[in-house]
C-alpha cells in the first residue's frame, strides 16, 4: 500500500502533497521536512530507496524517491510495495503528467496543483496503482476538463463580463475581452499563464 | 452576487505568494486571502465557492490552517455541477477525515452521486469514499459499490473495484458481497479492472482461509492470464519498456505466491510459468528486474521443485554483481527474507554481501550488515568477525549500534574458544565502545571470569588497552574490574600470550588515580576504579599508604554512591583491617551472577542478610523474610528452580546464612498453552536468564494426541520492531500421533528497550490430509517476560 505521495523542489518547498494516512496538519508539515531532509542527504548516484522517516512509521516503511532536476518525486510506500514497481511508476506520472501539460515543467505544477492532484487521482487511488495507461488517463482527464469547461462557459459568464470589465486597463493582456455574448466560447484564462 | 473585487484567482494567488520575498510577507499574503475567503464563505457566493476552496487548499498544502473551509467542501459535493463538485471531493480527501463531524454528512451526497449516471461522477465520489471512506460509511455504501462492479463503463468497474478493497480493510465481514462478484471479473479484458481484481482477491486471501481454498481453484485461470501477458507481443498501451503491463505481473505473481504457499498441486500447476517467467523475462531494464524479483520471491515461497528453486537464488546471486544500485539493494532486502528458509543457499552469496559493506551508499551498507550478521554460523565466524570489524571501524554512527551488538551476539553463540571471545569483545569495545548495549559490561567480566586460564592474559591486555586509552567507558569498566582482581597475575611479569610487560605497582596505581580523576569518567566507573584500588591494597606487595590517601579523599566526594564506598573502604583500613584480605578476596565463580551482585555477595557478610534479597525482581517487598521463603518455597514445573528451602521461619533463618554467595533465581514464569486444534497443543515455557536482563527465552513444544501425525509443521513468529528475534532449528518437523515425541523449538528474544512483548506465530503444517495454516497473536504473555 502507498502511503504517501509528496512532490518538493530542491529547497523542500511542497508541490504536491497526498497523504493517504490521517496526520494533523503540523505532523504533516514536519513529515515532509524530515523526507526532505533525508533525500537531500542522498548522492545521485546511489540507490533510490530508503527506511522511512521516523515519523511516518519508521522502518516498516520505505521511501522510494526520484530527482528531476528541480523536483524530488517520493513515495512511501509499506513492505508490501515492490521498490522497482514504484520506480517505474514514478516515471510513469511523470510522463503522464507530460502528456497532459504538453512538455510540463516545475511551474506547470506550482500553478496547477488542483490538476496534478487530479490527474494523480487516475494513476492511484485508495493507496493503490490503479491504472498505467497513458492514454487512458490522458484521455480521463481531457474528458474532465471539457466537462468542467462546458459548466464554466455558461453561468460564469455574466461574473466574468463584469470582473473583465474592472479589469481594462491593467496589462494582463492575454485575457480576451467578452461583451457578454453568450454564443462565444470563452477559453479559461488560467490556461495562458 | 458579484465576486468581492480584491479576490483572487488561484494562479494569481500562487504568483502573489511566490512574490513574497520573505517568510513574513508570505503569511502576510495569505492571511489577507484566507481573510477574504472567509468572508466570501459566509456571504454564501455559490458561483465563486469552487475557487475559493481552491485557493484554502493551496494554502493548506503549505502548512497553514485551513479547517474553516470543512461546511463549504460539503456545500459544494451537493452541488449539481462537476466542476464544484471537483473541487468538493479533494477538498474532503484533504480536510475531513474521519475524525471530523462533519464526515459522514458526505455519505448522502456520495449515495446519490453513485447512483447518476456521469462516469466522471461515479469516479469522484469512488475516489473519495476509497481514500477516506469510514467503516460506517463503508456498511452503508457497500450494496452500491457493488451494483458498480457490474456497470458497463470499465472506467466505473476499475474504481469500483479498488474501493472494495479499501471497503473490506474497514469492515471485513464486506468480504461476504465482494467474493462472488470475483470470479466474473477474472474474465475481463481490462487491464485496469483486472489489476484492481487481482488486487482484490489478494485483499480476500489474506484475511480468509476459507476464501483461500475457493480461490485456489482459480490458479490455472490465473497461469493462462499471466502466460498471456508474458507471451505476447509489444503491446504500446500497457507496457512499460518494453514489458507489458509489469504491474499486473507483478500483481498475479504476489497472487499465485499467496496461493501456492503450502500448497502442493497449486504449486505445481504454476511451476513451468514461474520458470517461463524466470528465464524469458528481459532484464535490461528496470520493469523487467521488477518482474524477477517477484518470480523469484514467489518461488521460494511455495513448495517448487527444487531445480527452480536453485535457479532462482542464482538469479539472486547475479543481481548482487548488477551495477545498478537500485537492483543490489532489492537482492540483498530478497535474500534476507530468504536466509531464515533457505540458509545454505543464501550462504553460497556470502563473499559477495560481504563486498556490498564496503559500499558508499547507507542503505546498501544496512541491508548488507543485516544480512552479512543473519549468515554467520560456526564455520565461518572468524572471518566474518573479522570483516564485521572492519566495517565497524569505518561505518557511519548510526550503523555503528547494531554492528556491535550484532557482533557480540554472534560471538556468544558461536565463538570457537574462550580466549578469542575475549579478544573480539575487547575489540569492539575498543572501537565502538560507547554504542555497546548496557549488558555488554557485565556479559564480558563473566567471561573473564570463568576463563581461569585466561586471567593473566586478559589482565595484560586490558591493561594496555587502558594505559592507551581512558574514554571508552565500557572499556575502562571491565579494564578496572579486572586490574583490581588480578593485579598481582598483572604485576608477575610473565606470561605466554602476550609479549613481556614489565609492569611497576605505582604504574597501576597512577593508572587507576588517571581513571577516577578524568572528567570523561562516568560515575559508575568511578566506582569501578575506586573498588579496585581497595583490592589491589591485598593483591600488591607494597605499602598501602597511597591507596589509603586516595581513598580518604574520595570520602568527602559530591558523588554520593563515590563517598559512601570510599568511607566504608577507610573504616576497612582503620578498624576492621584484620577483615580486609577476606573480604577482598577473588570472586568465585558464579553462573551468570553478573558482576553487581557478586559485589553485593561479598560486602553482605559483613551486613543484614537481607540485601541478598535484593536481586530477586519480581518481589519488591522482598525484604520481608516470610515473603522470600514464599518464593524460594514455590516450586513450579520449570527445571532450573533450586529445590525448595525448609519452611519454618527459624531454620529458614539458618538455611539463609548457608546460602551460597549465588543469589536465588527469579521466581519461574509460568508456561503459556497458546493453540490447540484437532489434538494438536503448542505450549510456551519461558525463561530469563537472570545474568542478562534482555534476553528471554521461550521454547515452543507442540505435542500431539490426535490420531494422526502432524507432519511439514513448520512455527513462525514475529515481533514488534524493537526487539531482536532468532529461531533456532526445530528439533524436528514431524510430531507423531497419539503422544508420542513432542517437537521443541527456541526461540530468543532481545529486549534492550524492555518493551511490553507481542508476539505473533505461524504454523503451517499438514494434518488428517489437510494442510493448515495458522497465524494468530499470543495473548496472555506474563509480565515477568518483558520487565
Amino acid at each position: 500500500m502507498i502511503q504517501a505521495i509528496l512532490v518538493f523542489n530542491n529547497h523542500g518547498k511542497p508541490r504536491l502533497v497526498c497523504f493517504y494516512q490521517r496526520f494533523p496538519e503540523e505532523i504533516q508539515q514536519q513529515i515532509i521536512r524530515e523526507i526532505f531532509h533525508l533525500v537531500l542527504k542522498r548522492d545521485d548516484n546511489i540507490c533510490n530507496f530508503l527506511g522511512g522517516g521516523s515519523l511516518i512509521g519508521g522502518s516498516d516503511y520505505k521511501l522510494i524517491y526520484r530527482h528531476y532536476a528541480t523536483l524530488y518525486f517520493v513515495f512511501c510506500g509499506d513492505s508490501s510495495e515492490s521498490e522497482l514497481g514504484i520506480l517505474d511508476l514514478i516515471q510513469d506520472l511523470v510522463e503522464t503528467l507530460d502528456k497532459c501539460f504538453e512538455n510540463v515543467c516545475g511551474l506547470d505544477l506550482i500553478f496547477h496543483m488542483d490538476k496534478v492532484r487530479y490527474i494523480l487521482q487516475e494513476v492511484v487511488m485508495g493507496r493503490m496503482v490503479l491504472e498505467i495507461n497513458m492514454n487512458e488517463i490522458v484521455a480521463q482527464t481531457e474528458g474532465q476538463n471539457r466537462l468542467e469547461k462546458s459548466e464554466g462557459g455558461l453561468s460564469a459568464a455574466p461574473a466574468r463580463a463584469v470582473s473583465t470589465v474592472k479589469n481594462i486597463g491593467l496589462l494582463e493582456i492575454p485575457r480576451i475581452i467578452n461583451t457578454g455574448d453568450l454564443n462565444i466560447k470563452v477559453p479559461n484564462p488560467s490556461q495562458f499563464v | 452576487m458579484v465576486a468581492s473585487s480584491s479576490s483572487l484567482k488561484l494562479q494569481d494567488l500562487i504568483q502573489e505568494i511566490r512574490e513574497a520575498k520573505t517568510q513574513a510577507q508570505e503569511r502576510e499574503v495569505i492571511q489577507k486571502e484566507c481573510a477574504h475567503i472567509r468572508a466570501s464563505f459566509r456571504d454564501g457566493d455559490p458561483l465563486h465557492r469552487h475557487r475559493q476552496l481552491a485557493k484554502l487548499l493551496y494554502v493548506h498544502m503549505l502548512g497553514y490552517p485551513a479547517h474553516f473551509g470543512q461546511m463549504e467542501c460539503l456545500k459544494l459535493i451537493a452541488s449539481p455541477r462537476f466542476t464544484d463538485k471537483r473541487v468538493g471531493y479533494l477538498g474532503a480527501m484533504l480536510l475531513l477525515d474521519e475524525r471530523q463531524d462533519a464526515h459522514l454528512l458526505i455519505t448522502n451526497s456520495i449515495k446519490n452521486d453513485l447512483s447518476q449516471g456521469i462516469q466522471a461522477v461515479q469516479g469522484l465520489a469512488l475516489c473519495t469514499l476509497s481514500a477516506t471512506g469510514s467503516a460506517e460509511m463503508c456498511r452503508d455504501l457497500a450494496t452500491e459499490v457493488e451494483k458498480l462492479l457490474l456497470q458497463p463503463s470499465a472506467y466505473v468497474r476499475k474504481k469500483a473495484v479498488l474501493t472494495a478493497v479499501h471497503m473490506i480493510r474497514k469492515v471485513p465481514e464486506l468480504s461476504n458481497i465482494f467474493l462472488p462478484p470475483c470470479a466474473q471479473l477474472l474474465h475481463e479484458h481490462h487491464h485496469g479492472v483486472l489489476l484492481g481484481t487481482i488486487t482484490l482477491i489478494t485483499e480476500l486471501c489474506e484475511r480468509s482461509p476459507a476464501a483461500l481454498k475457493h480461490f485456489r481453484k482459480m490458479v490455472p485461470q490465473l497461469v493462462h492470464i499471466l502466460r498471456t501477458l508474458v507471451t505476447t507481443g509489444y503491446s504500446t498501451e500497457h507496457s512499460i519498456s518494453g514489458v507489458s503491463d509489469p504491474f499486473l505481473q507483478v500483481q498475479i505473481l504476489r497472487l499465485l505466491r499467496i496461493l501456492g504457499r503450502n500448497h502442493e498441486e497449486s504449486s505445481e500447476t504454476m511451476n513451468d510459468l514461474l520458470a517461463q517467467v524466470a528465464t524469458n523475462t528481459d532484464t535490461s531494464r528496470n520493469a523487467g528486474n521488477a518482474v524477477l524479483f517477484e518470480t523469484v520471491l514467489t518461488i521460494m515461497d511455495i513448495r517448487s521443485a527444487a531445480g527452480l528453486r536453485v535457479l532462482a537464488v542464482n538469479i539472486l546471486g547475479r543481481f548482487l554483481l548488477n551495477n545498478d544500485r537500485n537492483i543490489r539493494y532489492v537482492a540483498l532486502t530478497s535474500l534476507l527474507r530468504l536466509v531464515q528458509s533457505d540458509h545454505s543457499a543464501v550462504q553460497r552469496h556470502r563473499p559477495t554481501v560481504v563486498e556490498c559493506l564496503r559500499e558508499p551508499d547507507g542503505s546498501l551498507s544496512r541491508r548488507a550488515l543485516e544480512l552479512s550478521l543473519a549468515l554467520v554460523n560456526s564455520s565461518n565466524v572468524r572471518a566474518m568477525t573479522q570483516e564485521l570489524q572492519g566495517f565497524l571501524e569505518s561505518c557511519p554512527p548510526d550503523l555503528q549500534a547494531d554492528c556491535a551488538s550484532g557482533i557480540l551476539l554472534a560471538a556468544e553463540r558461536f565463538a570457537p574458544t574462550k580466549r578469542w571471545h575475549i579478544d573480539t569483545t575487547l575489540r569492539v569495545l575498543m572501537t565502538a565502545g560507547t554504542h555497546v548495549r548496557d549488558d555488554a559490561v557485565a556479559n564480558l567480566t563473566q567471561l573473564i571470569g570463568g576463563a581461569q586460564e585466561l586471567h593473566a592474559y586478559s589482565v595484560r591486555r586490558l591493561y594496555s588497552a587502558l594505559a592507551e586509552d581512558i574514554s571508552q567507558q565500557p572499556l575502562v569498566q571491565v579494564a578496572a574490574w579486572c586490574i583490581g582482581e588480578y593485579g598481582d597475575l598483572l604485576l608477575e611479569g610473565s606470561c605466554e600470550e602476550t609479549e613481556p610487560l614489565q609492569v611497576e605497582e605505582e604504574e597501576v596505581l597512577a593508572l587507576l588515580e588517571r581513571v577516577l580523576q578524568s572528567h570523561m569518567s562516568l560515575p559508575a566507573t568511578r566506582g569501578y576504579a575506586l573498588t579496585a584500588l581497595m583490592k589491589l591494597s591485598t593483591r600488591l606487595h607494597g605499602d598501602n599508604n597511597r591507596i589509603r590517601q586516595v581513598v580518604s579523599v574520595y570520602g568527602s566526594c559530591l558523588d554520593v554512591e563515590l563517598q559512601q564506598r570510599a568511607v566504608e573502604y577507610n573504616t576497612l583500613f582503620r578498624k576492621y583491617d584484620h577483615m580486609r584480605a577476606a573480604i577482598l578476596e577473588k570472586i568465585p565463580l558464579v553462573e551468570r551472577g553478573g558482576s553487581q551482585a557478586d559485589e553485593e555477595a561479598k560486602e553482605s557478610k559483613e551486613t543484614a542478610q537481607l540485601s541478598e534479597a535484593a536481586p530477586v525482581p519480581t518481589e519488591p517487598q522482598a525484604s520481608k523474610l516470610l515473603d522470600l521463603l514464599d518464593l524460594l518455597d514455590g516450586p513450579s514445573g520449570d527445571a532450573q528452580h533450586p529445590p525448595p528451602l525448609d519452611p519454618t521461619p527459624g531454620g529458614a533463618l539458618i538455611h539463609l546464612l548457608n546460602l551460597p554467595c549465588a543469589p536465588p533465581p527469579p521466581a519461574p514464569i509460568p508456561n503459556l498453552k497458546v493453540f490447540e486444534r484437532e489434538g494438536l497443543q503448542l505450549n510456551l515455557s519461558f525463561v530469563r536468564p537472570p545474568g542478562t536482563p534482555t534476553l528471554l527465552l521461550i521454547t515452543v513444544t507442540a505435542t500431539n494426541t490426535s490420531g494422526g501425525d502432524v507432519t511439514h509443521f513448520i512455527c513462525q513468529a514475529a515481533v514488534p520492531k524493537s526487539f531482536q528475534l532468532q529461531l533456532q532449528a526445530p528439533s524436528g518437523d514431524t510430531v507423531p500421533a497419539q503422544g508420542g515425541l513432542p517437537t521443541t523449538q527456541l526461540l530468543r528474544i532481545l529486549n534492550p528497550k524492555k518493551a511490553p512483548l507481542r508476539l505473533k506465530l505461524r504454523l503451517t503444517y499438514n494434518h488428517f490430509g489437510q494442510s493448515v495454516q495458522e497465524i494468530f497473536e499470543v495473548n496472555n504473555l506474563p509480565v515477568e517476560t518483558w520487565q
